[in-house]
């Protein structure tokens, strides 16, 4: 019998191997259908009005002008007279019409009236906004911070922040909805598959429509990035149901842009101010910092803030959420990591430069602080310094060049949990030699399909495509919402139990005519055959026929033993700053990572490059930027809210830690790790190259300017 | 972090400007462009926008316009020649160029994105040439000759460039992919010899969201080296 665990490294046909992602024909030809593009016959488009102020109470709400419009076909309020809504951007009304444009105007036509009420959109200090707009949430001592400090020899202090950033994905936030009878049938753009029936199943019922999970069919072929905001049905989901049902018509109902950029997801920003002490020879002692943050309107969910990764003995750390009406907080990529990895990261930077130590030697002296994992950092330190030629790039802080251009160096360490969601999979052979993997999961670009797809072709013995993947539907086998780096151990440890579950089922059925019992056979190569012996084997066809006329199917789920949690990365950043007008430019940016086995290197490493991208904008470019006077957001539109484009992210050098002592953790996730240090490790890199901190990101030209005004070389 | 004054968390009532209007006009490029197309006067003026935005070579005028007369609000004959083909639709003529592909022909490789001429996800070919369709009036490019990716596409099989985007895993979402696709062949239809850095003005109208630009460098220096693209498009 064939059991669970993975394949040793000399016995792998496809698990740690480059494979082509399979949906990626689909999808570099335009075939691909994403939810927002799914057209039914007879379909509405739906539009929102939505509140232009951060803080009211709807007073009155007159939909006859819209109703009246030509083309119009339903409308639905979603905050009723007397209530308020929290942020600009909220949604209110809902119209359904024949055309987008017809649409478009209706939602224009509605008009709400409204009672404006106090708000905040300023991202300042707890002190200069008062305590009703703050709420302390943590202020933790740990051994005796006041007398270590007193036994450094070297202190450092500054300020580091990170401001209010947007997921902006690509394929907006919404679905496509259709009632038939009794039945809900929602193509919705989300990350959880599986859970989104009961999200509607909630939110109908709250607005009377009574209906069971189970006459909700939810489907997501394809998703056009979510980054840890698409797991709700949301207002508009809710919504659009509700159209579908009145109108008797299916519903199309995406976010416009400036609605996506308002509302659909902001990652809270976080600031601090920072002491931190050492020994002459570089040993911590000491951590004291007094951190805050936006975090919506009621900070649920929020940190307790660093330090991160290397904490030493003494700390003291306060944390103060201000709540704002910016919008409402959702999960983002490694959330509050990237912001505490900045801030940690950034003062240990300042204390090296404060220490005249090369702050490789600052970390490694450190590293033991990081636990069970410093071995770990120790490997990634020893490759990325060798990736990047750190030795012949680091110099002490002032010495960046001779020219107006300065170069630096910078480096960040990060970690992640990553262990494995709730997964259930069924795989099932056919008599005709069939596969079939069944999953209630999504894949949402990071590989999901191709991971499934390796890991039932590596158990059967059978090439990528002896094996059809079905997924994104929640008529398969329930599985977790794909958030935290929590799917690729979820889908694969129970597609590898399914496998071998449903081949121990052939193994019996094969044995007699191999003349041997079913556990000394196994599935290697496109056969069945007698473990190690190849001249004793069946092709897998004929093997499968033996099953007569009935599949067999295996089943299995997420299993612990096949997968752990806890990663380690180091990066390191080259720019080049012109301090004459501030512009910070990628030279070269390395990443080294570790996820225990890596089932697919091609799509962990496009994570990898991914990240460091996304880094790379919120480092140098992105910003949510708010107008207290009006409430709103600034820039709602990618014109203003700057992503890197291909030419902005210079040389990216990814490199997978993989083999003895990675691969026997087994699979551990790794979309959100990648991501955390990017803005640290550029934002170390400018202080090298100039000399001088600059305290926020994004890394733009002004702050630059600013910070180079205050002192290092200009 | 600032030092600055301390922000004003004052009520409405108080200050209550302009700009919280909800009737004040939203400054959309794409809203003006839409709003554009009633009459043929303000239609071409529309499109020199476009022309001007976008780089489209200007064409007069007249096919299907009806002359110097109202067109719409309502429906109006519009014909396209896409991907060979002649399509004979009634839009209302502040349909976009995408919104026509996308709604009325449910041809929905071209996505919408930014809706504003920056992310190039909506991008196609217009004579040879990549343009954004979300800011280009479908009224405004009869008698031109549209490519969109469903056009490029062969039957079976894959374009080459969409084969070198995938054997470089030059995507993940996707979603920015093919309007990718559609400005890469453009640019190689003019540039036999692209070079990495060249790359970077070329397809700087583009974005990518999930962070493919690496593979996306490789799939173009490996599709310009592909016998199928020489001489054009396969």
């Amino acid at each position: 019998m064939a059991d669970y665990h993975w394949p040793p490294a000399n016995h792998r046909a496809l698990i740690g191997k480059r494979i082509d992602r399979v949906d990626g024909p689909q999808k570099s030809s335009g075939r691909a259908k994403y939810s927002f593009d799914i057209n039914r016959p007879g379909m509405l488009w739906g539009k929102m009005a939505t509140s232009p102020y951060a803080h009211a109470k709807v007073t009155k709400i007159d939909t006859s002008a819209a109703e009246a419009m030509p083309g119009v076909k339903g409308v639905v309020t979603i905050v009723p007279e007397g209530q308020e809504v929290f942020w600009a951007g909220q949604e209110i009304v809902a119209v359904a019409a024949d055309t987008e444009e017809r649409a478009e105007a209706a939602a224009d036509a509605v008009k709400i009236e409204y009672q404006p009420l106090p708000y905040l959109v300023a991202d300042t200090t707890p002190q200069q906004v008062g305590a009703q707009y703050t709420k302390q949430l943590a202020n933790n001592v740990t051994g005796d911070p006041d007398q270590a400090f007193k036994q450094a020899d070297v202190i450092s202090e500054g300020d580091y922040g990170i401001p209010v950033i947007t997921h902006c994905c690509l394929e907006t936030h919404g679905q496509v909805v259709e009632w038939n009878g009794g039945d809900l049938t929602v193509w919705a753009s989300t990350q959880g598959v599986s859970d989104m029936a009961g999200e509607y199943v909630q939110g109908l019922g709250e607005q009377g429509i009574k209906i069971a999970a189970n006459n909700v069919h939810v489907v997501t072929q394809y998703m056009g990035g979510g980054f840890g905001s698409k797991f709700a049905a949301d207002s508009w989901g809710i919504a659009c149901a509700q159209l579908s049902k009145r109108t008797g018509r299916p519903v199309k109902m995406m976010l416009e842009r400036d609605h996506e950029l308002m509302v659909a997801g902001c990652r809270p920003s976080m600031h601090a101010h920072v002491k931190v002490g050492a020994k002459r020879d570089g040993t911590l002692v000491a951590w004291d910092s007094e951190t805050w943050g936006t975090q919506g309107p009621s900070a649920e969910g929020a940190p307790t803030g660093p330090p991160y990764i290397l904490v030493p003995p003494n700390v003291r750390s306060k944390f103060t959420a201000v709540l704002t009406n910016i919008g409402p907080a959702r999960a983002w990529r490694a959330p509050n990591h990237p912001q505490m990895a900045l801030i940690s990261n950034g003062a240990m930077e300042d204390l090296a430069a404060k220490l005249n130590m090369d702050p490789v030697d600052f970390y490694l002296k450190n590293i033991d602080l990081a636990g069970t994992h410093a071995k770990i950092y120790r490997d990634e330190f020893a490759k990325a310094s060798e990736l990047m030629d750190w030795k012949s790039k680091w110099h002490p802080r002032n010495q960046g060049g001779s020219g107006v251009v300065k170069r630096g160096v910078g480096l960040s360490i990060h970690t992640w949990g990553g262990r494995g969601n709730m997964s259930n999979c069924q795989v099932v052979i056919h008599p005709d030699g069939s596969v079939e993997t069944n999953i209630g999961s999504q894949d949402l670009g990071t590989g999901t399909r191709t991971v499934i797809n390796i890991v039932t072709a590596e158990t059967l013995g059978l090439p990528l495509d002896g094996v059809k993947v079905n997924l994104g539907d929640n008529k398969y086998p329930p599985a977790g919402a794909s958030g935290g780096s929590t799917t690729v151990s979820g889908v694969s440890t129970s597609t590898r139990m399914a496998a071998t579950n449903a081949l121990n089922e052939l193994l019996a059925k094969v044995a007699p005519s191999l003349g041997t019992s079913a556990d000394k056979l196994e599935a290697w190569q496109g056969k069945i055959q007698v473990i190690g012996d190849s001249s004793k084997s069946i092709p897998w066809k004929q093997a499968c026929a033996k099953l007569g006329t009935a599949s067999v199917t295996g089943t299995g789920r997420t299993n612990n033993a096949l997968m752990s949690s806890g990663v380690g990365g180091v990066q390191m950043s080259e720019v080049e700053v012109d301090t004459e007008t501030g512009i910070v430019r990628m030279i070269k940016h390395v990443a080294v990572q570790d996820c225990g086995l890596v089932i697919d290197v091609k799509t962990a490493e496009s994570q990898v490059y991914g990240a460091s991208i996304m880094g790379i904008c919120y480092a140098i470019y992105e910003e949510k930027i708010m107008d207290q006077v009006t409430g709103r957001c600034l820039n709602p539109n990618m014109e203003f809210y700057k992503l890197a484009s291909i030419a902005d992210i210079g040389e990216i050098v990814v490199h997978m830690m993989q083999g003895p002592g990675y691969d026997e953790r087994g699979t551990i996730g790794l979309g959100e790790p990648p991501v955390i240090s990017p803005g640290a490790a550029i934002s170390n890199a400018v202080a090298n190259a100039i000399g001088v901190r600059v305290p926020e990101l994004p890394l733009t030209p002004d702050r630059v300017l600013a910070a180079l005004g205050k002192g290092g070389v200009a | 972090m600032s030092n600055d004054d301390a922000p004003r968390c004052d009520s409405a009532d108080s200050a209550a400007p302009d700009a919280r209007d909800k009737k004040l006009p939203d400054l959309s490029r794409r809203r003006f462009i839409k709003g554009a197309g009633i009459a043929s006067v303000a239609a071409s003026a529309g499109a020199l926008l476009a022309d001007r935005a976008l780089g489209v070579p200007p064409k007069p005028q007249n096919g299907g316009m009806g002359g110097g007369g109202v067109l719409g609000p309502a429906e109006v004959p519009v014909t396209l020649r896409l991907n060979g083909k002649i399509h004979k639709l009634n839009l209302e003529p502040r349909v976009t160029l995408l919104d026509a592909l996308r709604n009325h022909l449910d041809l929905t490789g071209a996505k919408k994105v930014c809706d504003r001429a920056t992310c190039g996800a909506c991008t196609v070919h217009l004579d040879g040439r990549a343009i954004y369709s979300c800011t280009t009036l479908a009224i405004d490019v009869q008698d031109r000759e549209i490519t969109t990716i469903e056009g490029l596409e062969p039957a079976e099989g894959l374009h080459p460039m969409s084969h070198a985007f995938w054997a470089n895993d030059a995507q993940q979402c996707g979603f920015c992919t093919p309007g990718f696709v559609m400005a890469c062949t453009a640019y190689l239809n003019h540039e036999a010899h692209p070079t990495r850095e060249g790359l970077g003005h070329a397809l700087g109208g583009n974005l990518c969201r999930c962070g493919t630009y690496m593979g996306i460098k490789d799939a173009v220096l490996e599709a310009a080296h592909s016998t199928k693209m020489k001489g054009g498009r396969a």
